[in-house]
């Protein structure tokens, strides 16, 4: 949450902004991040800056995986990450570790 | 202005609100410097290993057998923990060049950290060096320090459906330690199903069963970390 504040308050200071209405985050189900903890981390340390008040948006992404046997993506249906096609197990994760500030709302 | 950040109170919006696409990652700094760690340890000629598990798994054990039998000592150590330089203290009896880092209240290492603990290192005629994580099994996954391997430890008091219940750190490491085999017995570990489980949920994981007390299956873990670093030499 720090490197989120740290960011956008940064931004809003490049662009001679003052307030910060809503914050957009993308967040990979694989990223060790609890949405409803991170909601309420918001809520604590945006409080009573120049974020006071701002929504969170969450894009949770799932993971997807690529099957090396079959040359396709898949999307796990739980933590083993089985093929649905031919069963073979994946360690190719190509989404799901996304940490990311993906768009401010300023004024 | 608010006293934190410099910013003004807006009393009335000045300006319309406006949107800023930024896309920026969250652990961008993290990566950078776990970036240039990298490097950095290539240069001096290390191969560096971030231990990672759960608390009380045996890392410090394993370490302490490490150190004392790694054929080319010394091995050097930064030991992260909450509190206390126990653990480095313990390192450096057996001949490491140990280095703690009390995190205080941060339940893991990032890159920053071992930057600065590296540069207090004496890294003259070393070639392995052995980043021990805060005893964890969430956070440490998404903080890469700048290692050429991951390996976690799991011990067999943990239970075997571990790697179920934590698969993030498990599916990231390049080798998987069940430690303290010399319990399995007395808590009835089963060890087909841990193994199922590891194999299930770290395919790309090389598996290594040991006793980190009694030093037993020590050999074949040393082994494949030798291995790991001959391309360097």
């Amino acid at each position: 949450m720090d490197a989120v504040q740290r960011l956008a308050e940064q931004e809003v200071r490049r662009q001679g902004a003052s307030r910060i209405h809503r914050l957009q985050l993308r967040i990979g189900s694989l990223a060790g991040v609890d949405p409803d903890a991170l909601q309420f981390a918001f809520d604590v340390v945006m409080a009573k800056r120049c974020s006071e008040g701002a929504t969170l948006d969450l894009e949770v992404v799932p993971t997807v995986c690529f099957c090396s046997h079959c040359r396709q993506d898949f999307a796990p249906r739980d933590v083993i990450y089985a093929c649905p096609s031919c069963g073979a197990l994946s360690a190719q994760i190509l989404q799901g570790r996304e940490l990311e500030l993906v768009a401010l709302e300023v004024s | 202005m608010c006293g934190q950040c410099g910013c003004e109170p807006a009393p009335i919006a000045t300006q319309p609100r406006r949107l800023i696409n930024l896309e920026q990652g969250l652990l961008i700094k993290n990566e950078g410097q776990a970036h240039r760690n990298r490097a950095h340890f290539h240069r001096h000629g290390l191969l560096a290993i971030n231990l990672l598990s759960a608390p009380g798994s045996g890392k410090t054990t394993l370490l302490e057998k490490l150190v004392a039998t790694w054929p080319s000592p010394p091995v050097g150590v930064i030991v992260g923990d909450l509190a206390t330089d126990n653990d480095a203290r313990r390192l450096k009896a057996l001949g490491a060049r140990a280095i703690q880092i009390c995190t205080g209240d941060r339940c893991h290492l990032d890159a920053s950290l071992v930057d600065r603990a590296f540069s207090q290192l004496d890294s003259q005629g070393m070639n392995l060096l052995v980043i021990e994580n805060v005893g964890n099994l969430v956070c440490p996954t998404a903080f890469d320090l700048g290692e050429d391997l991951r390996i976690a430890v799991l011990s067999v008091t943990e239970g075997e459906d571990k790697p179920l219940k934590y698969p993030a750190l498990f599916k990231s490491a390049d080798a998987v330690v069940i430690n303290k085999t010399d319990l399995a017995a007395a808590v009835a570990f089963e060890r087909e199903s841990a193994l199922a489980n590891l194999r299930a949920v770290a395919p790309q994981a090389q598996l290594f069963e040991l006793s980190a007390r009694t030093g037993d299956g020590l050999g074949a873990l040393q082994s494949w970390i030798w291995e790991q670093l001959v391309p360097r030499i």
